[in-house]
């Protein structure tokens, strides 16, 4: 009983250690549990554009963050030729910059990105409160006109959102003869309200954001102010009052630093283009978690070639399950223990109807010529050997005929394990002198039926997905299967069999 | 119509063995792998019986190599009859009885004729391993053919009767009597369509027959009533049977037993994986009986005897077979 105990704690044990391992890496590498999952991924293009003097150029570009809200960054990369292009970061901002030692006349600098959406919100907000200063040079009746428009914002509002709010409605309200004044020095309404919150101290800061929308081209940054509410940064817009970040919008840029510095260029700008893309998700797990332990130890890490053999291999405990499963619970009877795998594994190449006809053709016909085989009184071991050699020939002949006919599923067919079905033939030619037919179609037919049961449950896409990049899963299985070697319960076919037992 | 299927719970409650009861509990518990090739092999099992003194029907030659094969007219010109069987064959398979000659020919219990070139590719196909498990390689063994008990006239069509007890750590616990018939094509084998008849543990008379897991109550063939049957000599039998497990140690087989008219009751082949239509036949389950010996404990250094003995004391039938009342 203890033994059983043992046994038990580690089939318990293995399929845990599997389902464990299988969580942990979804959590750690965001490889999707089921198939067919697509992620959109923003590529954006910024293109910089400048009039080069003849002398050194230096231009450097702001750069997101890694970690945006909404977004994450996944890819980069620089097309400028001629020029030196490195990363560089500064105060916690990121810059692109391209150096040459000598250019003249139109440059054109291109710096792309592919970024996906994530449901991180990874915002400024825990950050430290240090603001900007926005000095104003205002004349007195602007300064006037600004107290004022402060002083009806602070009546109406309780915090800094809702005054800053009030202040983008003020603004916003063309009659009114304070914020024409206010306006007449100043056209960025963004740089407006920032000077106007720094009156009414409140920390604020400049950011400039990108909205994303499918394949447009020549975007420019929109200016977009984060206000400090004392406990957060909050993004607005300074246009529309919205506060918080939409979710399409991408934070390019933050602070006082300018977006785009040339020297040794004139006429210098940047604009963006964009578009959408679908990748899988599998695939985007794969490329982003190229360095972690579980892409490490992933069949991910193998050549093309090797991967797609390996997509087979790892299918076939779920077909050596199957076949327990229907010999020790339902009570199938199969020729040879495993040959429906193979079999199974083969219609996996060929297709399943396509696989059928030709296999049960290829029996057919084999058994046929192993009747007159067997009155040539052959040894046994050259009997096989004649039989592989005659269904490498029918193999053939049927690859052939059905590549004339155009049907290129005729080319699969040589995926069959041929030795196996030699000794299929063999075996169920033998069965037919001693058993009789009906014994033929009885083991023939069971067999026919797991393999093509196999072949279902192995082609079913989210086993297919979750053998090949969960390998651990096949820990459940072996406990599954060790479980099924340990059932001492009736099958299902005994149910049958011992039916006369209910009349005596 | 009779029902098509039984309830899991009833079989528990006839106490019915399951195959894979049986794999996991029985065979895999008591039989050691190591003692396996003793009953897979048959001549390692005649000559393991010789050793022990069982009676077992005669040796004559075995056919080791191919080159034997060319001259084997030589070997078989002085015998009459003889049953030609690969030493590895499971289920009956591969075995060819000859009963006569008619001239150079060889007539088959089926009253088929074989030539010697028949024989001599069915014995190729034998060293080939055709029908030994998994193909390997295999010997020829040519022994006796056993003169048939008459107290069986009438309910064996074409073939030997034999007598299969199983014997878990000695104890003979079943017994059943396998008639060939027309359709089992003169082989003892129930799936093959043989008729199986149980047998009281304690006097050897019939309980109840069945054929294709059906029961019936006449011979398909000779319609011979199959309740009037009661082995003669059952002690002898069953002491047989018990004294297979002190040869081969191995604690869950089944004993295939003929009679022989001069000779009495020979081991014919052992098996390490006895069927289980056993139950049918003798409408009841194994496991209690199973069950009963695994329990003792005290009697583990009984002698042959003593273990027959207390398996007739034991498994005594206590009524008799309601076959022939009930039924009809």
């Amino acid at each position: 009983m203890n033994q059983k105990r043992t046994f038990h704690t580690i089939l318990v044990m293995l399929a845990m250690s599997g389902i464990l391992i299988a969580v942990l890496r979804h959590t750690a590498t965001g490889t999707p549990f089921l198939p067919g999952q697509e992620k959109s991924v923003w590529l954006v293009e910024a293109r910089v554009d400048f009039e080069a003097t003849g002398g050194p150029v230096s231009a450097s570009l702001s750069l997101p963050d890694v970690q945006l809200p909404g977004f994450e960054l996944f890819e980069e990369q620089a097309a400028s030729p001629g020029y030196g292009f490195a990363i560089l970061t500064d105060n916690g901002n990121r810059r692109a910059e391209w150096t040459k030692r000598e250019a003249q006349g139109e440059q054109s600098l291109y710096y792309s990105a592919q970024l996906v959406e994530s449901d991180s919100d990874s915002s400024s907000s825990a950050e430290q409160p240090g603001g900007e200063e926005h000095p104003a040079d205002w004349e007195e009746a602007q300064e006037l006109a600004a107290r004022e428009v402060l002083d009806r914002a602070r009546e109406k509002s309780s915090s800094a959102q809702s005054m800053a709010r009030e202040l983008i409605n003020l603004l916003n309200s063309p009659a009114s003869q304070n914020t024409a004044l206010l306006r007449a020095g100043n056209t960025d309404q963004a740089q407006l309200l920032m000077q106007l919150l720094d009156r009414a101290d409140i920390a604020t800061r400049s950011v400039m954001g990108l909205y994303l929308e499918d394949a447009r081209r020549r975007q420019t940054l929109t200016p977009m102010v984060e206000i400090y509410t004392g406990e957060e940064w909050l993004l607005v817009n300074p246009q529309t009052g919205e506060v918080g970040v939409p979710p399409n919008l991408l934070l390019w840029h933050r602070g006082g630093v300018s977006v785009l510095d040339v020297t040794g260029g004139a006429e210098s700008r940047v604009h963006f283009s964009m578009i959408r893309q679908t990748i899988p998700a599998t695939q985007l797990a794969q490329v982003k978690n190229s360095d972690s332990m579980f892409a490490r130890l992933g069949v991910q890490r193998l050549p093309i070639e090797e991967q797609s053999m390996f997509k087979l291999l790892l299918l076939l405990p779920l077909g050596a399950a199957v076949v327990v499963f229907m010999r020790v619970i339902i009570g199938f009877k199969t020729s040879g223990t495993f040959m429906p795998v193979l079999i199974a594994l083969a219609f996996l190449q060929t297709s399943l109807v396509a696989g059928l006809i030709s296999f049960v053709l290829i029996v057919a016909i084999g058994l046929a010529l192993r009747s007159y085989l067997s009155r040539l009184n052959l040894l046994l071991v050259s009997r096989i050997a004649t039989l592989i050699v005659m269904v490498i020939f029918l193999i053939s002949a049927f690859s052939i005929i059905g590549y004339q006919l155009g049907y290129s599923t005729g080319m699969t067919i040589t995926f069959f394990p041929m030795i196996i079905i030699a000794w299929t033939i063999e075996r169920m030619s033998i069965l037919w002198e001693e058993d009789g037919p009906s014994e033929v179609m009885k083991q023939g037919g069971g067999s026919l039926l797991v393999a093509v049961l196999a072949y279902l449950i192995m082609q079913w896409s989210i086993l297919e997905h979750l053998t090949f990049n969960f390998p651990e899963l096949n820990l459940v299985l072996l406990a599954l299967i060790l479980a099924m070697g340990q059932y001492t319960g009736y099958k299902l076919s005994e149910l049958r069999r011992f039916r006369a037992m209910d009349e005596v | 119509m009779s029902k098509a299927w039984v309830s899991p719970k009833h079989l528990r409650e006839y106490g019915m063995l399951g195959m894979n009861c049986r794999n996991v509990d029985f065979i895999n518990r008591y039989n050691e792998r190591k003692l396996f090739p003793l009953v897979d092999n048959k001549l390692k099992t005649k000559l393991l019986a010789q050793e022990y003194d069982v009676p077992t029907p005669g040796l004559k030659f075995v056919v080791r190599e191919q080159h034997e094969i060319s001259h084997i007219e030589r070997e078989l010109a002085g015998l009459e009859s003889f049953a030609l069987k690969p030493a590895k064959g499971s289920g009956g398979k591969g075995i060819l009885v000859v009963t006569g000659r008619q001239g150079e020919q060889f007539v088959r219990s089926s009253g088929a004729l074989m030539s010697i070139p028949d024989i001599r590719r069915h014995m190729s196909n034998i060293l080939a391993g055709l029908y030994s498990l998994g193909g390997s390689s295999d010997v020829a063994i040519i022994e006796d053919l056993i003169a048939f008990d008459d107290c069986f006239a009438g309910y064996s069509h074409e073939g030997v009767p034999d007598i299969r007890i199983i014997v878990f750590r000695g104890y003979p616990v079943m017994a059943m009597l396998r008639l060939a018939t027309h359709a089992s094509d003169g082989k003892a084998n129930l799936h093959q369509g043989a008729v199986g008849v149980g047998l009281a543990l304690d006097t050897g008379r019939c309980l109840k027959a069945a054929q294709y897991g059906r029961p019936i109550k006449l011979h398909p063939d000779t319609g011979r009533a199959l309740s009037d049957i009661q082995i003669s000599g059952w002690r002898d039998i069953l002491l047989l049977a018990a004294q297979c497990y002190d040869m081969t140690g191995l604690g869950y087989i089944g004993t295939d037993i003929v009679l022989d008219k001069f000779a009495g009751p020979q081991l014919l082949e052992l098996n390490a994986r006895p069927g289980l239509s056993i139950q049918i036949t003798n409408g009841r389950g194994l496991l209690p009986r199973l069950r009963h010996i695994e329990g003792l404990t005290r009697n583990r250094r009984f002698r042959t005897e003593q273990r027959v003995d207390y398996v007739m004391r034991q498994f005594a039938e206590d009524e008799p077979a309601p076959q022939s009342a009930a039924a009809e």
